[in-house]
């Protein structure tokens, strides 16, 4: 995309050059550019032969596959779109992306809100501690996904966990969190605190990058540091909170990890199809399914694409300078 | 071109040449590992290196003595092990090497379950063609009957799970329950628990699928109609009157409390009946083993199991059912389907092999060379106390196990299975209308997949 500043500005430029030595330097200068040309491609080729071996060539392939369908009992037949036709009306695809989007209606704002409000907080504090607590929030983040979802399940155990504990105080059966009925807020819960402290290393930092004159302007105007935080603060750091929005978004679609490593111990509650991609690993995988896992795992794409857009569209005036 | 420009060039290119090293270099070590009989990827040590080799994926756990017995022992042909994953995940990577058509093992461990549905994908060799007769006395016809489709023969038995009623024989004993030989004598004995304030009687969990399915077989369902000579066409019947009152019974205890709805193979459900939370486990001949090793100590202080026969509906009529069992297949990618025969047959097959496993609780043998030899039968079991528990309960469960004909969609029809159980537990079905879903389910699944529905 043009910048609109260069453009503007070159006219600018030009009419100061003189006209003649601008037009004996032009021709030279675009034999130079055209010949150092390749030069820029040798440089993207390391990282763009593995993008296209690794990436691009995956994904036109799975896209191949996605145009097939093979039954277990019946021959590989091109099918079309017709995939994608039964894709999105199988009420198991449909009742995963349900979920999903569900659970990123309630997770993101709840994740927001906890990273923004330790964001703020560490910004405002010089202390010893504060650096200790930022730690402390970042790392559930440091942790892999599949061994925090182990110690997480240790921690619903309703015979080891701590719960059992605390409810026998009170003379009470310890809840079963990994069921059907609670496993949405189970899930929540583990999510929330496995990527709060990642949010909030990145609002920190949009934080740290304001100029802190403007502080001293606020104050001097008579605000008081709530004030401060969420009439100045918070205002100022929009892009990068949209950016932790669409990171999220898409992260809560493609959910995988938590739910899969959970399965063993949820009592029946993770299906084969809990949310699209367990659906796509399990009919690649377990049902031999290959054609429709992968458009399975398209459909999911264009769900993600879909919800991605939407969301940047009705952001588009509030947000700052995120995408241009 | 200036210096800046041609140094850049060089150092790019220098980039560009170590990139492409790299992957010659990962794609030759991917060859490698494709040829799996490269002496290099196996786990365990070639005795003779001339000999021609046969890989094996399997993960027994005593899978490395066992082929170290079999290589000393076999001058004419070496096994080249490997571990690709216990149960699911060994089956993932192996549907992966089918789609691929390469990277498949010459052998496989399988469990019965499962066969029929590689052999739809073609993956696995007909047997017969091989000399698979050989064998066949070796094993009961029920064992046999598992790994047969039609006139063909899949694989080679190895494992075998005949069902039992582990107990609590201390809890018992506090109660005063005798052992129940009929599922309403069982019930009874749960009633009087309870009353009594004692533990649950057993556990119904949603995802040990394949348990409830021989629960259901052993009051007269046949769910699947299928073999090979006609692949095309399945008959399935899952709502049986028999299926049915399994179902409630099962439902019936759960809503009056009696058995527990936990899921099973975890920490806290083995937790549970170490710490005396439940007094029976309709279980199979390899729990014992599971229990005391892989599961962890199902043996806590006090804690006293025995093993008594399986609960019947008709004490008249007993059946014996099955759950679990694992086989050694061939493969299509096998580069020599007859060695690979030989393999299969012989691996984990001598006595020294078997009674290791024997030894360290790892099979129930189908073998006859075991299940009729006199050590077998009178070996007291340590789990139990020092009870005699194949010559008493597992050995006469297996010589009346009649054999099981699976389904070539077993993960999706235990996946279909595990929600009808949760809609069972939660009560948000009766036991006949989950069951006649299911059935709806399974047919509708099985013509999307281009099956003739009988």
């Amino acid at each position: 995309m043009t910048n609109p500043a260069t453009t503007l500005s070159s006219p600018g430029a030009a009419a100061t050059t003189p006209q003649a030595a601008s037009t004996s330097k032009k021709p030279q200068s675009r034999r130079r550019s055209v010949s150092r040309g390749w030069i820029g491609w040798l440089f993207i080729a390391p990282f763009g032969i593995v993008f296209v071996v690794f990436l691009v060539s995956p994904l036109a392939y799975a896209f191949y596959l996605s145009l097939f369908s093979k039954g277990l009992a019946t021959g590989t037949i091109f099918s079309g779109v017709g995939n994608y036709v039964k894709a999105f009306t199988d009420p198991e695809f449909l009742s995963g992306v349900w979920f999903v989007l569900r659970f990123a209606v309630v997770l993101i704002p709840v994740q927001m809100a906890v990273s923004l409000a330790a964001a703020l907080v560490l910004d405002s504090l010089t202390t010893r501690l504060a650096n200790f607590s930022r730690l402390m929030i970042f790392v559930p983040y440091a942790i892999p996904a599949v061994i925090g979802s182990i110690m997480w399940g240790f921690l619903y155990s309703p015979s080891f966990g701590p719960l059992n504990n605390l409810f026998s105080l009170i003379n009470q059966q310890a809840p079963e969190i990994l069921n059907s009925d609670n496993i949405f807020g189970g899930l929540m819960n583990v999510v929330v605190w496995q990527w709060a402290g990642y949010y909030m290393i990145i609002i920190y930092a949009a934080l740290r990058g304001i100029d802190p004159s403007i502080y001293e302007a606020a104050r001097i105007d008579g605000a008081n540091p709530r004030q401060i935080a969420l009439r100045v603060k918070v205002p100022m750091i929009t892009s990068a909170l949209v950016l932790i929005l669409v990171f999220a978004l898409i992260g809560t679609l493609q959910f995988f990890t938590e739910p899969q490593v959970l399965k063993p111990i949820a009592n029946g509650a993770i299906t084969a199809s809990f949310t699209p991609n367990i659906y796509a690993y399990n009919l690649a995988f377990q049902f031999s399914q290959f054609n429709y896992a992968s458009t399975i795992s398209f459909s999911l794409g264009i769900v993600v694409f879909i919800a991605v857009y939407i969301f940047l569209f009705s952001t588009r005036k509030r947000r700052g300078g995120f995408s241009s | 071109m200036n210096k800046k420009t041609l140094v850049a060039a060089v150092s790019t290119g220098a980039l560009l040449l170590g990139l492409t090293a790299c992957s010659a270099d990962g794609s030759t070590s991917g060859a490698g590992s494709t040829a799996a009989a490269d002496a290099t990827s196996c786990s365990n040590t070639i005795v003779y290196p001339d000999a021609p080799k046969v890989s094996v994926w399997a993960w027994y756990p005593n899978i490395n003595t066992v082929v170290d017995l079999f290589n000393k022992a076999h001058k004419d042909v070496q096994v080249c092990w490997s571990n690709a994953g216990q149960g699911g995940d060994e089956y993932a990577k192996f549907s992966t090497a089918i789609a691929a058509g390469t990277g498949a093992p010459d052998v496989i461990m399988l469990e019965d379950e499962v066969l029929p549905g590689f052999e739809l994908q073609k993956a696995l060799v007909d047997l017969t063609k091989y000399g698979s007769d050989d064998v066949k006395a070796n094993f009961s016809s029920g064992a046999w009957k598992d790994v047969s489709s039609g006139s063909s023969v899949y694989a080679i038995p190895v494992d075998g799970g005949p069902m039992a009623m582990i107990y609590r024989k201390d809890i018992f004993t506090k109660y005063g329950i005798t052992i129940p030989t009929t599922w309403a004598e069982y019930e009874a004995a749960a009633v009087k628990l309870k009353a009594a304030g004692g533990p649950f009687m057993g556990d119904f969990g949603s995802n040990v699928p394949a348990w409830f399915t021989a629960l259901m077989t052993q009051n007269g369902q046949t769910a699947w109609k299928y073999d090979n000579s006609s692949p095309q066409s399945i008959g399935i019947a899952l709502n049986d009157a028999g299926s049915k009152e399994v179902a409630t019974y099962w439902q019936g205890l759960i809503s009056q409390g009696l058995v527990d709805t936990k899921d099973q193979f975890n920490t806290d459900y083995v937790g549970g009946m170490a710490s005396g939370k439940y007094a029976t486990y309709i279980s199979a001949a390899w729990a014992p083993g599971y229990l005391s090793g892989n599961g962890g100590a199902a043996t806590g202080p006090g804690a006293e199991w025995a093993v008594a026969p399986l609960p019947q509906w008709d004490t008249s009529k007993p059946v014996s059912v099955n759950w679990g069992g694992s086989t050694l297949a061939v493969t299509t990618q096998a580069k020599d389907p007859a060695l690979a025969t030989t393999v299969a047959k012989e691996l984990y097959a001598s006595d020294a092999e078997l009674k290791d496993g024997v030894d360290t609780q790892t099979i129930f043998p189908l073998s006859k060379s075991v299940l009729d030899a006199e050590w077998f039968a009178s070996t007291p079991v340590a789990f139990f106390n020092g009870q005699k528990a194949n010559g008493e309960v597992y050995i006469p469960a297996e010589n009346a196990y009649k054999g099981y004909t699976y389904s070539p969609f077993t993960t999706y029809y235990y996946s279909e299975l595990t929600k009808a159980m949760v809609t069972i537990i939660k009560q948000t079905s009766t036991g006949e209308k989950a069951l006649d879903d299911l059935q709806s389910t399974m047919s509708t699944y099985a013509k999307a997949q281009g099956f003739t529905v009988q």
